[in-house]
C-alpha cells in the first residue's frame, strides 16, 4: 500500500473526487497557484483550472456563504479556511444557513458542502490562531464535524463527506499534515460516524480524536509498560458521535478517559462524559476522566504552549489512578 | 438589452397590477390573521413595497434564483408562491410550503428558484453570489437577485457579497429595497450617506437609483440589469427607493414617522401609481381596476379559508429534515 502524508492523503481525495464529479469545486485563499497555506491543494489549480480551483479574496463569511449558494443548486463545494480561527467570521454564513436550509425549507434544499481547516496549537501561533474550536459547530443540529488523525482516514473521510448532502465542517490538525502512514490507493472510503478502535485493551478505554488519538496511543504504550491494557478509540467525528462503540468498550473496561486538545469545560468531553454516566453508569468502576489544553488563550513561548496543551504524562498518571484503584 | 428581449415579452402593465394587488392583499390578511392570533411568532409585511418585488421578478426567467429577507413575503409571492400554500405555512399547517418549520421570516420554494429567505441581514448576499457563480460554472445563463433593505448597506456580509460578485463578474442583481428605516430607525441616523447606489462604487459596480413605486421603473432597470448579468457583464447594484407603509414587524405602530413624510409616500403609493399609469394610458380605468382588485380579494379569501381548514403537522415533523 502506498505511504503518504496527511497532507498527500487529502490532496488525493480532493483530485479523486473532483475526476469522479463535475460538481466538486473547491474554494478558499490562496488555494490557487500557492497551493493553500498547509498545501492540501498543491497542484489541483493545474489540472482542474481557475473556475474550479477558485482562489478568493479573504473573505471567510464570502466564501461559506458562497458555497451555501452554490451547494443549493447541486454543486458540491469544498471550502478551505485557511485555519479555524477565522472561521468565525464565516460562522454565521454555516451555522445560521447551511445547517438550517435544510428544516428552515421543509426539506426542500440540500446544502452539501465540506468546509475544510485546520484546528489546533503546536507551532506557537499562540492565541489568535492556535484554537481547538470544532465543538462549536458539533453542537449545532444540521451540522456533521469530521477530524481524522490518520492519512488514510484524511483520505476515506473527506471522500464521504464531499459525497454526503450535509454541510460538514472537516476539521483537520496542523501537526498532522506531515505524519505518514499508508493510504489505500483509488476508492476508499471510510463510513461517517464510525469510531475506530485503534489499539484492544481490557483495563481502561482512552477516548480521543484527531491528533490526541496519537497521544492516547502513545500513553496506551506507556500503560502497557504498567501492565495496564488500555483501549484506545479514534472518534472521528464528533457528530455524528459513535457513542455505540464507546459503550461497548467501557462496559468491558470499566475505566473511561477523554482525551482531547480544546478546553475542558463544555468542550467535547463533557458530551462524552454525559453520555457515559447516563448510558453506562453501572458499568462504571470510576468517574469518567478527562484530559483537555489548559483553560487559557495559547501562549508564544515554547514552554508555555506546551504547558498548556493535554500532556502524554496526564493522559498516564490519570489511567494509572483510575485502574490503581480498581 | 437583446437576451431580455428574447426570455419573455414585456409583460403589461395590468399584469404586474395584479401581482401588486395580491400581494398587498395577502399582506393585509396576515395582519388580520396577526391581529387575531391564529399567525405568531412575527411578521415583517411588505405593504408599499410590491412594486420592488413584481417589478424585478418579471425581469427574471423562471429558473433564476432569488435570495430574500425576512420582509420577504412580496418576493416569494411575486416569483409565483401558491397563495394557499404561502398562508398554510403561515398559519403553522402540515401544507404550509415548508410543512410549518419556516414561518412568516422562511417563506420559501425552491422549486421556483427561491433559494432562501434570511432572517439575520444581509445573510442572504453571499449566497446569492454562490447561486451566481453557480451559473458561471454551469454556464445555464441563469442570474441571481438578492433583496434587502437599506439597513444590511452596513454589514460586513454586504460588503464581502458585493466584492466577491464583482471582482468575478458574477451575474447577481443586488436589489436595494431603501425604505428609509432599518428596524425603528431613520436611514440617516445610521448611514452617511443618503443614496445606497453609492456604495457600489467602491465596487467598480454599476448601479442606478430608480423609483421604487414604479413597478415600469422597476421592470425597466431590472431587465437592462439582467440582460447584463446574462451576457457576462456582472452584477448591477439597483437602489429602488420605496417606503414600508406599515411599522417594522408585528403590531409597530411605526409613530417614529413624521405625519408628512408617511402621507407623502402614501400618496406615491405603488399600486396607485400603477392605476394612474394604468388608466392614463386609456388601457384601463377605475371600474375595470376595481374590478380586478374585487376578484382578487376574492381569490386571497378563497386561499386563505382553504389553509384555515388544513391540519396541523404531524407531531413527528419536528425531528425530520435536520440532515438531508
Amino acid at each position: 500500500m502506498p505511504v503518504l502524508t496527511y497532507r498527500q492523503a487529502l490532496n488525493e481525495a480532493l483530485r479523486e473526487e473532483m475526476n469522479r464529479d463535475e460538481s466538486v469545486f473547491c474554494l478558499g485563499e490562496e488555494i490557487g497557484r500557492f497551493g493553500g497555506s498547509y498545501r492540501v491543494t498543491e497542484g489541483l489549480l493545474d489540472e482542474f483550472g481557475p473556475e474550479r480551483i477558485l482562489a478568493t479574496p479573504i473573505s471567510e463569511l464570502g466564501i461559506i456563504g458562497l458555497a451555501t449558494g452554490a451547494a443549493m443548486t447541486g454543486l458540491r463545494p469544498v471550502a478551505e479556511i485557511m485555519t479555524i480561527n477565522f472561521i468565525m467570521v464565516g460562522m454565521d454564513q454555516l451555522v445560521n444557513n447551511a445547517a438550517k436550509i435544510p428544516y428552515m425549507f421543509g426539506g426542500e434544499a440540500q446544502v452539501p458542502i465540506v468546509v475544510r481547516t485546520p484546528s489546533g496549537a503546536g507551532h506557537q501561533l499562540t492565541a489568535q490562531h492556535s484554537q481547538v474550536l470544532e465543538v462549536w459547530f458539533a453542537y449545532v443540529p444540521g451540522m456533521y464535524v469530521v477530524a481524522p488523525s490518520t492519512p488514510a482516514d484524511a483520505k476515506g473521510l473527506l471522500k464521504t463527506c464531499i459525497r454526503d448532502n450535509n454541510p460538514i465542517l472537516f476539521v483537520e490538525n496542523v501537526l498532522l499534515y506531515n505524519d505518514k502512514g499508508e493510504v489505500p490507493d483509488g476508492e476508499h472510503i471510510v463510513p461517517l460516524g464510525k469510531a475506530a478502535i485503534r489499539r484492544e485493551g481490557d483495563d481502561v478505554t482512552i477516548v480521543s480524536y484527531s491528533r490526541m488519538v496519537n497521544v492516547a496511543l502513545q500513553a496506551a504504550d506507556a500503560l502497557a509498560d504498567d501492565g495496564i491494557s488500555a483501549e484506545v478509540i479514534d472518534l472521528r467525528s464528533l457528530r455524528p458521535l459513535d457513542m455505540d462503540t464507546v459503550l461497548a468498550s467501557v462496559r468491558k473496561t470499566n475505566h473511561a478517559m477523554i482525551v482531547h486538545e480544546g478546553w475542558r469545560k463544555y468542550g467535547a468531553g463533557a458530551e462524552i462524559a454525559a453520555q457515559i454516566q447516563e448510558l453506562a453508569f453501572d458499568y462504571l468502576d470510576h468517574p469518567v476522566q478527562r484530559v483537555t489544553g489548559a483553560e487559557v488563550p495559547l501562549p508564544y513561548a515554547q514552554s508555555l504552549e506546551a504547558a498548556a496543551l493535554p500532556q502524554l504524562e496526564f493522559v498516564v498518571d490519570g489511567a494509572r489512578t483510575m485502574v490503581g484503584k480498581r | 438589452m437583446t437576451a431580455a428581449t428574447e426570455q419573455a415579452a414585456d409583460p403589461d402593465i395590468a399584469t404586474m397590477y395584479r401581482d401588486m394587488v395580491r400581494i398587498r392583499v395577502f399582506e393585509e390578511t396576515v395582519q388580520g390573521l396577526f391581529m387575531q392570533s391564529l399567525v405568531s411568532g412575527t411578521t415583517h409585511l411588505a405593504q408599499g413595497q410590491e412594486a420592488v418585488a413584481v417589478g424585478v421578478a418579471h425581469a427574471l426567467r423562471p429558473d433564476d434564483y432569488s435570495t430574500y429577507t425576512y420582509r420577504g413575503h412580496h418576493h416569494a409571492l411575486a416569483r409565483g408562491l401558491d397563495l394557499e400554500a404561502a398562508f398554510a405555512e403561515l398559519l403553522g399547517r402540515a401544507t404550509g410550503i415548508n410543512h410549518g418549520k419556516g414561518g412568516s421570516m422562511h417563506l420559501t420554494d425552491a422549486r421556483l428558484g427561491l433559494y432562501g429567505s434570511f432572517a439575520i441581514v444581509g445573510a442572504g448576499l453571499p449566497v446569492a453570489v454562490g447561486l451566481g457563480r453557480a451559473a458561471q460554472l454551469r454556464q445555464d445563463g441563469r442570474i441571481s437577485a438578492t433583496f434587502f433593505g437599506d439597513g444590511a448597506t452596513n454589514i460586513g456580509a454586504f460588503h464581502e457579497a458585493m466584492n466577491l460578485a464583482s471582482v468575478w463578474k458574477a451575474p447577481v442583481l443586488f436589489v436595494c429595497e431603501n425604505n428609509l428605516y432599518g428596524e425603528y430607525s431613520p436611514l440617516r441616523s445610521t448611514t452617511p450617506v443618503e443614496d445606497l447606489a453609492i456604495r457600489a462604487s467602491a465596487y467598480a459596480m454599476r448601479a442606478q437609483i430608480v423609483d421604487g413605486n414604479d413597478v415600469v421603473a422597476v421592470y425597466e432597470s431590472a431587465r437592462e440589469a439582467a440582460a447584463l448579468a446574462r451576457v457576462g457583464e456582472g452584477p448591477t447594484f439597483l437602489e429602488y427607493k420605496t417606503y414600508r407603509h406599515r411599522g417594522h414587524s408585528r403590531s409597530d405602530p411605526a409613530k417614529y414617522r413624521p405625519e408628512e413624510e408617511v402621507k407623502a409616500w402614501l400618496a406615491r403609493d405603488p399600486l396607485t401609481v400603477a392605476r394612474r399609469r394604468l388608466m392614463d394610458a386609456g388601457s384601463s380605468n377605475e371600474a375595470e381596476l376595481d374590478r380586478i382588485d374585487g376578484a382578487i380579494g376574492v381569490e386571497v379569501e378563497a386561499a386563505v379559508e382553504r389553509a384555515k381548514s388544513a391540519p396541523w403537522p404531524e407531531l413527528s415533523e419536528v425531528t425530520t429534515n435536520v440532515y438531508a
